[in-house]
Order: structure tokens, then C-alpha cells, then sequence
């Protein structure tokens, strides 16, 4: 790509200044020249901030170091220690099932509503529904934990007062492992089923229509045309949504810590939390960036691995 | 049901017009409409409450429609804690990262684009590489290097780190590669200088793809949660969320309504955005995802 510009630009030189033969090269440094200018907030930025932390990362996951001594060279001793640590086991199988079950119920949530808007609705429901299921992604996820937290309050919340309207008993929403946990899922899906829902639209809207009616001419019926024409059709979009989906959720840290501080127990602690009380309260640093350091191989993981996996599921045009 | 196929038979193009109310379009709408009360309801509730007395907080049945709003709670707000100030350093960290962002993510996508230098294809792959490092991988080095410039607990500290961006630079190259190489040669040909093309020419051009940067950075960092946790320690340089969440910390359980007149009040640019910018948004958070 860049070599068509220079050609273009080159021989647009050419054609105006025949004459005056040096003209390219030096037109050629200024251009190198400004385009470093141009970049410098941009890389120097990023250098600082993130290659200089992420080398930085890994150096200080094999010392140990509370800011104030100096670092001690500790070998591996800290991954050893996160190995064996039960709150960091915990933190991260947390995640894990937490991911697994939030990502579950997002796509599918979003997919059957992204495949409910797309036929026969009026333009203005259509509008009203999409811009619905996109709100919450606007707000942020510590005033939506904050009001949700109050929703499920178990004596005066608005959730446990809708089930007792049915007849059943109170649920310990916050206060139990099971309950805080369901309560994590349920406020972190309530905010980003939108985003995987704007994506399926997306790809819904690109499927042409005239696949469909070649489906029904030949006598595909709702869920027929569901399995055998929109799956296929859609699993691009599905694999981008899935693994964006993925990346997020094992970052999850807002709603825990707003909701329930990682409790009760450390039901609800998740992987980045253990990460901000290493190094932010117990002072930690080493083990801190061993820590993070772990979730990134870990994001890394999971996605090439959804990656692999699609290969044989995803179905290209 | 048969009603459906009698009607489908002479018709069979004109599906989407003709088709009459079956059982199934009605339960779609159903299932449509439960989604669209689930995901409004939350926020009417905290509306509603948030404009009632503080002492009918908890009141049951709950009321999801404000019919006889008092204001108390939001001026209990103000005297809880130091609203203004909030809302003045997450403007202030808010505008001036989208305005950075704008800004860097303009100039560095331009040269991706545009401009023939050394090492474009290999430093863009490397910016693009930047975007899969979550944030709590860097976030010690991060806070060291903030400490070692001397910038802890400032607002700056969150405002610097923030403004190099790799999404909002790929955004822009995506931009400038659409718009016609062509006017850079007329520009030329009347001897504009490098800057001259870029300022005069390209960069008004791509004000679209600038405030879609610009949206999408206001509405991260607006509600931001976790760097400003950790990178500021003193209430007086707290954002918004963090502000809330001490608030809510300071009232307990007591009276919620102010805690949520605290919330609403933190949503309303929020909300703004959200009327105004809805279609930038949309288009910034599926970019680069349509292949």
C-alpha cells in the first residue's frame, strides 16, 4: 500500500517538475521527517506508558519489593507463592466460571434479541429497541453496581420484593457466595449485552436477504432457517463478539469491587482484584506484576486458543 | 399459523410487508418489550428514588415513574460531598483526554496513511500490539513512573497516560486512507508545505473520524474506575466514580436517595452523549470489528 502512494506521488513529481531531477529524494527525508513529528506523541506516549511498564512488568514479577526497601532479587519464588496461594487459586477460578457463565449468557441474550429486531418491526420500534439494549453501555459500571446493589438488597430491595410477590422467600442476594456471585453476573450482563448486541446487528444486517428466500423456496422453516442459514452466516461475527466478549469479562474488576469487595469470603474476588491488593494494600509490587502478568498469558491463551477453534467452525463467504 | 401459509402462497415476495400478526410475532414482541423494561426499569427506579424524600428510600412497592419529584436529595448531595469539584476534575480529565486523543490519534494516523517513512508497517503493527496489554499488567510500572515524574495524586496523572491511544490512531488511518490522495497533489502543485497539506486539507476533512474519537474517549473516561482508583489518593482529586462510591461508603444504608440523586447527576452528561453522539458511538465501538 505504501509503496503504490510513493509511485503515485513520485511520478506526480515526474509529470510537474520534469526539469528538476533531485527533486524526489529530498521530498522523500522531509516527508520521513515530518511523519516522526507527527508520530512522536503518539510513540513516545506509548513508550512510556505502556512498553516501558510492560518490560518494567516483567522485571519486577522476579524481585520482591514494597516500594520503600530496596528490591530483592527473588528468582521465581513469586509465581511459586501465586501457585500455591489460595485467595489468588480462588481469585482466578473465579474468574474463570465467571467468564464462562457472564460470556454464555451475554451472546446468547444478545443474539436472540439482535435476531428478534431484524424482521417486520417498525422503523421506530426497531430504533427504540436498539437504542434500549444500548443504553447501559453509556453509564458507568460503579454507578450501575451502586443502584443494582440496591436493587438486590435482601430486606428492602426491589428484586426480593418482586419474589416475594410470586410467594417465595426472600434470596440472600448479597451476603451468600452463590448469591453475590449470581449478582455479579447478572449487573456485569445487564451493562454489556448491548455491545454484543450492536455487533450482531451488524452482522445480521449483512447477511443478504436473498439467502434467506432461497431457504424458504426450498422449505426452510424458522429454527431450520435459524441453524442452517443465520449460524453460518453470522459465525464471523460471532467469533469477534465471543472473543472481545472473553477479553473483557477476565478483566472484571468494577462490578465485584463496587458490589461486594471481592466477598463475602472470596467468592466474589476476581483475578484483577488480587492484582490491585497485592501491590496497592499489601504493598506487594513483585507479586503483583506476577500476578497481572499471569491474567495477560492467560487472555492471551483463551483467545488464540477461540482462534484455533474457529477455524473449523467459522464460515467464511 | 395456516393463515400465514394461505397468505404466503400468492404473495411470496413481498414476505416482509404482507405477513399477518401470528402468535409468533406477538410473543417476539413480548420477549422484545420484557428486555426493553428490564434494562430501562433499573435506571427508572434510581430516578424515581432519587426524587423522593430520603426517608422513603426503601419504600415498597417501588415506584418506577417520578410523579411528584422533591429535590432534596440532590442538595443533599452537595453537602455530602464536594460535588463541584467532581464534576470539575472529571471534566477537566475527560475533556482533556478526548481532546489529546483528537489530537495524537489525528496526527500519528495521518502519517500511517499518508506519509512514506521508514518502519510504517512495523511501527502501526506495534501500536495495534499495544491495544491487546490490559491495563492491569502496566498499572505498577505505571504508577512508579507517575511517582518518578513527580505527578502522583494529580490529575495529570490520569490525564498523560491516557492520551496516546492505538484504537483512536487505527480509527484514523482507517479515515485517512478514505479520503482521496489527489488534493495532497493539487496542494502541492500550488506549494503548500507537508504541515500546510495536512492542517488545511486532510484534518478538516476528517472531523467525522475525530469526533467519533473524541465520543468514544469521553465515554471511557467519564467512567473510569480503576486507574483513578489507584492513581489518585486524595478526595480532592477524585473523579466522579470514585466520588460515588466513598459517598455511598459514607451513607451506608441509610438514605440511598441521595447516594442515587449523586448517580443521576454523574449520568447527565452521560446522557447527553448518549442523545447526541449515539450514532458516533455505535459506529467507535463496532469499528474495525465488519470485515
Amino acid at each position: 500500500m505504501s509503496s503504490k502512494m510513493s509511485r503515485r506521488s513520485a511520478s506526480g513529481h515526474a509529470g510537474t517538475t520534469p526539469p528538476s531531477r533531485p527533486k524526489p529524494a529530498p521530498r522523500r527525508r522531509t516527508n520521513n521527517l515530518f511523519a516522526w513529528v507527527l508520530l512522536a506523541p503518539t510513540i513516545v506516549g506509548m513508550g512510556i506508558f505502556t512498553i516501558v511498564p510492560i518490560i518494567g512488568s516483567l522485571v519486577l514479577a522476579f524481585f520482591r519489593w514494597d516500594i520503600i526497601s530496596r528490591p530483592e532479587f527473588v528468582g521465581l519464588a513469586n509465581f511459586a507463592d501465586i501457585a500455591l496461594d489460595p485467595t489468588v487459586r480462588v481469585s482466578f477460578l473465579n474468574t474463570i466460571v465467571f467468564v464462562i457463565i457472564a460470556v454464555t449468557l451475554q451472546l446468547g441474550i444478545a443474539l436472540v434479541l439482535a435476531s428478534m429486531i431484524q424482521e417486520r418491526l417498525p422503523d421506530w420500534l426497531r430504533v427504540f429497541f436498539r437504542s434500549t439494549f444500548f443504553f447501559p453501555l453509556v453509564l458507568s459500571a460503579a454507578s450501575v453496581s451502586i443502584f443494582m446493589g440496591y436493587l438486590f438488597n435482601e430486606q428492602f430491595g426491589v428484586v426480593n420484593w418482586l419474589i416475594g410477590l410470586v410467594g417465595l422467600a426472600p434470596v440472600p442476594w448479597l451476603t451468600t457466595p452463590a448469591g453475590a456471585a449470581a449478582v455479579v453476573i447478572i449487573v456485569y450482563v445487564w451493562q454489556n449485552f448491548g455491545f454484543s448486541f450492536l455487533l450482531f446487528v451488524g452482522g445480521l444486517g449483512n447477511i443478504p436477504k436473498e439467502v434467506y428466500e432461497a431457504a424458504e423456496l426450498d422449505g426452510a422453516s424458522g429454527i431450520k432457517k435459524f441453524l442452517n442459514v443465520t449460524m453460518p452466516l453470522l459465525s464471523p461475527t460471532t467469533l469477534v463478539a465471543s472473543v472481545m466478549a472473553v477479553i473483557t469479562a477476565l478483566q472484571v474488576f468494577d462490578q465485584p469491587y463496587v458490589l461486594t469487595r471481592g466477598g463475602p469470603g472470596d467468592s466474589t474476588r476476581s483475578a484483577v482484584m488480587v492484582v490491585f491488593e497485592s501491590a496497592f494494600e499489601q504493598l506487594e509490587f513483585g507479586r503483583a506484576s506476577a500476578i497481572g502478568l499471569v491474567l495477560m498469558l492467560l487472555i492471551m491463551a483463551v483467545t488464540y486458543v477461540q482462534f484455533q477453534l474457529s477455524r473449523r467452525f467459522v464460515f467464511y463467504q | 399459523m395456516t393463515t400465514q401459509i394461505d397468505k404466503k402462497a400468492p404473495a411470496p415476495r413481498r414476505r416482509a410487508a404482507r405477513k399477518p400478526v401470528t402468535s409468533a410475532y406477538v410473543g417476539r414482541l413480548v420477549v422484545l418489550l420484557v428486555a426493553a423494561v428490564l434494562t430501562l426499569g433499573p435506571v427508572m427506579w434510581t430516578l424515581s428514588t432519587s426524587l423522593r424524600l430520603p426517608s422513603e428510600s426503601f419504600d415498597l412497592p417501588p415506584r418506577f415513574i417520578p410523579w411528584d419529584p422533591d429535590f432534596t436529595s440532590y442538595s443533599e448531595v452537595f453537602a455530602q460531598i464536594d460535588m463541584i469539584r467532581l464534576v470539575v476534575n472529571s471534566a477537566l480529565m475527560t475533556g482533556l483526554i478526548a481532546a489529546g486523543q483528537m489530537m495524537t490519534a489525528a496526527m500519528a494516523g495521518y502519517a500511517f496513511a499518508r506519509l512514506k517513512f521508514k518502519g510504517n508497517k512495523l511501527l502501526f503493527g506495534l501500536v495495534l500490539a499495544t491495544m491487546m496489554i490490559p491495563v492491569q499488567v502496566t498499572i505498577v510500572p505505571v504508577f512508579m513512573i507517575i511517582r518518578g515524574m513527580g505527578l502522583a495524586d494529580t490529575l495529570l496523572a490520569l490525564i498523560i497516560p491516557a492520551i496516546p491511544t492505538a484504537f483512536g490512531t487505527f480509527l484514523m488511518r482507517q479515515y485517512f486512507m478514505g479520503v482521496p490522495a489527489e488534493l495532497a497533489e493539487a496542494a502541492e502543485i500550488d506549494g503548500a508545505s507537508q504541515w500546510r497539506i495536512f492542517r488545511s486539507v486532510y484534518l478538516p476533512l476528517a472531523t467525522p473520524g475525530m469526533a467519533i474519537v473524541g465520543i468514544l474517549a469521553f465515554n471511557y473516561h467519564w467512567n473510569e474506575f480503576f486507574r483513578p482508583l489507584i492513581l489518585t489518593i486524595s478526595e480532592e482529586n477524585f473523579t466522579l466514580p470514585l466520588g460515588l462510591v466513598s459517598l455511598q461508603g459514607n451513607m451506608g444504608t441509610g438514605s440511598i436517595s441521595v447516594v442515587l440523586a449523586g448517580v443521576i447527576l454523574s449520568m447527565l452528561p452521560a446522557l447527553v452523549v448518549f442523545f447526541f453522539g449515539q450514532r458516533s458511538l455505535r459506529a467507535g465501538l463496532t469499528a474495525g470489528v465488519g470485515k
